[in-house]
């Protein structure tokens, strides 16, 4: 067992610690103090703040860390892209955006896509000039992603693609998104989805934000009417897409960037524990409070030697197992835990929003607190997460739901 | 960047599964279980002869010379059986306390002897409240020129019957810091005076005792450590047996997420195996999440206290708290995942059941350990 970074390694840290030191100078000052009220989360101004950040740490070549040059990446290691999160996250520094696009939709690309597509498509990901989005889901296939009905009709050189998909990240401000389409509707459900890349901007595509229960809009209905979807952007053969969409890929499976953030929240806990006092003695001499801040300390280390075990894993070539399914499960119900844990140490104080002059750190707790009820739905429920585990983990027969 | 077993360790756990599952079959458990030594002298030579006694003493010593991460594998393996024996009691606590800050003289008698087999050791330490606090030892040493007279009742004592030695951790002076004037004494178990009455226990395949000491003599130069110094070297010994018990536990589990899973699998309700429903195998997942889990507290505090990290105590804590609570609760679901079979006698269920409340309350429950990191954070 070996916990240490090579000295090339180490290197690039330095090189991330200094560029961070010199950058983030620039931030603003909302950035760092929670007491100064920022842009609002779904507004055209945080928007371009997160274009700006990702330009500087695109010039810089922290973003695409392990993409291959050709394409615009850095050329590097799994364990140099490890370090980056790991030192964004400990510098609480803002990351790049186009998450979808650099994580998923440009792997996929990467891996299953034509030459002339990797051209195209791959550094205008990178640069984020190009802002993708997922159309898999919609109002009858979530959790049954399968069940997809969005039509596409072979019409010779191209598709014409009627249906809607639902819960689209960030799609009222994408300029490109993966989906799936049914292609053979005779088919068995998995057998008949082809994987196709839509222009969010031609004719037929209507984006419509949906409100979340924060207030905010991130995700949105898409609703695709007579879309005309050329064969030059279909990504594998036609009827694989199932297979396309589930195979992806060399994700960095650790999640060591997530763990340190985690991490931040329980040094957050700590400190809000130790300020709110109940009947004049702060919380954090609270037994009861104690033990469970010491509990949630042990749940990062937790979530942070699950993630080297299945990093050890992926260094060493082995497939993905359900190890890296029971880390991602673990860190996003400890999340739930943890900013529940935050609304309890608040007291009435929980209750109040962003917009009352009283509300701590102007209501990013309570953001977050509700924004954490979608982090055991989105990328698959838990649920599902623990009908994975059970069948390729374990071995449990299949069965209807 | 490597987290995980070297080619040599993966050796040394597939031929301690192969030997124990040959040895430690179920009808030696359950023979054990009514026995009141509660170990096999044939089997202890067996492991003896494996080197697995002396594992991490150094070859001087007779051992072999290995590290502390090799041992946990060792109490990885059984615990996955139920290993009804004296080795976290010779081994972690004897062994370990002697190898930690024993006399070169003592090493050199006893270390020898624990890896021949020859020696069997216990640690009596907890009193009448039970808890590992320095507050709690109160049994008397008194000088008496070049002995020490010993008078006092030790409980929870592992193993005492079987022992051939027992160090006894002895109240030598009393000042405002209960941590002072603690010191440990290897005492010859045979020693007239010294009497271990089983204790009923929940937990059948590890004995505990109370042991009485009635003017015990034990000369001086069977003091461990410094005199009135023994509670430091008590701390280093209990953050080794706590290591060593989480992967008692770790192992525990995952041989019974094993059984439970192969039965959900066999085992048909309503024209189909359990196992395909999903109330079934989200426990399943569960239960194997919370073993992961555990397996990367235990593996991480394994190497900490293999390497001597600054941070070894904390790490341990944590993992001694998180197995703990993952042995129960996975227990508790084989349980009721078997029904009405799991709760039987002849089911092997309630043994792991037992075992995992017995490895959670010894040297610290999860309370004791979270509230001991809650002071590291400060």
């Amino acid at each position: 067992m070996d916990f240490s970074y090579s000295p090339k390694e180490e290197a690039f840290r330095k090189e991330i610690k200094d560029w961070l030191a010199e950058n983030m100078k620039e931030l603003p000052r909302w950035w760092f103090d929670p007491n100064v009220l920022g842009p609002d989360l779904d507004s055209p101004e945080m928007h371009q703040f997160n274009l700006w950040w990702h330009k500087k740490l695109y010039n810089a070549g922290f973003v695409g860390i392990n993409w291959p040059k050709e394409y615009g990446g850095r050329g590097a290691t799994l364990l140099e892209q490890v370090v980056f999160s790991e030192e964004l996250a400990k510098h609480r520094a803002p990351g790049p955006t186009n998450g979808l696009g650099i994580g998923w939709c440009g792997p996929t690309i990467m891996s299953y896509g034509t030459e002339e597509q990797k051209k195209r498509f791959l550094p205008k990901i990178l640069t984020a000039e190009e802002i993708w989005c997922q159309g898999f889901s919609e109002p009858e296939a979530g959790s049954d992603l399968a069940n997809i009905k969005t039509r596409a009709v072979d019409q010779g050189d191209h598709y014409i693609v009627n249906g809607q998909k639902v819960w689209t990240s960030g799609g009222h401000y994408s300029d490109w998104a993966v989906l799936m389409v049914r292609t053979d509707p005779n088919a068995p459900k998995h057998r008949g989805i082809t994987y196709l890349l839509l222009d969010m901007h031609a004719p037929g595509v209507t984006v419509r934000p949906l409100r979340q229960m924060t207030g905010h809009s991130e995700f949105n209905e898409v609703f695709l009417d007579n879309v005309k979807i050329s064969k030059s952007l279909q990504v594998g053969e036609t009827n694989r897409g199932w297979y396309i969409a589930m195979g992806t890929l060399e994700f960095e499976r650790s999640g060591i960037g997530a763990t340190v953030m985690r991490e931040n929240v329980v040094k957050d806990l700590i400190k809000l524990a130790r300020e709110m006092k109940r009947n004049g003695e702060p919380l954090s001499k609270d037994p009861v409070i104690r033990q469970k801040i010491a509990q949630f300390y042990i749940d990062v280390n937790v979530l942070k030697y699950t993630g080297f075990r299945a990093l050890t894993g992926q260094l060493r070539g082995e497939r993905p197992g359900p190890e890296t399914l029971v880390g991602n499960l673990f860190g996003v119900e400890l999340n739930q835990r943890l900013q529940d844990f935050a609304m309890h140490l608040q007291g009435p104080y929980s209750r109040l929003v962003r917009g009352s002059k009283y509300a701590i750190e102007h209501g990013d707790w309570q953001y977050r607190f509700l924004r954490s009820r979608g982090n055991t739905i989105e990328t698959g429920t838990s649920e599902i997460k623990r009908n994975l585990i059970a069948e390729r983990g374990l071995g449990l027969p299949r069965s209807g739901r | 960047m490597d987290f995980g077993l070297t080619e040599e360790q993966e050796m040394l756990k597939t031929s301690a599964r192969d030997f124990l599952e040959k040895e430690c079959p179920r009808a030696h458990i359950r023979a054990m279980m009514e026995n009141e030594l509660g170990y096999s002298s044939d089997l202890w030579k067996k492991m003896a002869d494996l080197g697995w006694l002396g594992l991490v003493f150094p070859e001087e010593y007779g051992g072999a010379g290995m590290r502390f991460r090799d041992l946990t594998i060792l109490c990885e393996e059984m615990g996955r059986v139920l290993l009804p024996s004296p080795f976290m009691s010779t081994v972690l606590l004897g062994g370990m306390a002697l190898l930690t800050a024993g006399t070169e003289e003592q090493k050199k008698e006893f270390l020898p002897r624990i890896a021949s087999g020859d020696a069997i050791f216990t640690l009596a330490v907890l009193e009448e409240d039970g808890d590992f606090w320095p507050e709690g030892i109160q049994l008397k040493a008194v000088s008496r020129g070049d002995e020490y007279v010993i008078n006092g009742t030790k409980s929870f004592v592992w193993d005492a019957k079987a022992a051939d030695y027992i160090l006894c951790a002895a109240r030598t002076k009393r000042t405002a810091n209960p941590e002072e004037g603690i010191t440990l004494f290897i005492v010859d178990a045979k020693e007239w005076g010294v009497y271990a009455s089983p204790l009923k226990n929940m937990d059948l395949l590890r004995k505990q005792f109370e042991v009485t000491f009635t003017n015990v003599p034990v000369p001086n130069k069977n003091i461990v450590g410094e005199l009135h110094q023994g509670w430091p070297v008590l701390q280093q010994v209990a953050l080794k047996a706590a290591a060593a018990l989480c992967a008692e536990m770790v192992g525990g589990g995952e041989k019974v997420l094993e059984i439970t899973v192969s039965y959900a699998k066999e085992r048909i309700a309503f024209g189909v195996p359990i196992g395909s429903f999903q109330v079934i195998k989200h426990k399943c997942a569960d239960m194997f999440g919370a073993l992961e889990y555990a397996r990367s507290l235990m593996e991480w505090a394994a190497l900490s206290v293999d390497e001597d990290a600054s941070n070894a105590a904390v790490a341990v804590s944590m993992a001694k708290a998180y197995c703990g609570d993952a042995y129960k609760k996975v227990c508790d679901e084989g349980i009721q995942i078997h029904g009405g079979i799991g709760f039987t006698w002849d089911h092997d269920m309630h043994l792991y059941f037992k075992r995992a409340r017995s490895a959670d309350t010894a040297f610290g429950d999860g309370n004791y350990h979270r509230e001991l990191i809650a002071q590291s954070l400060g």
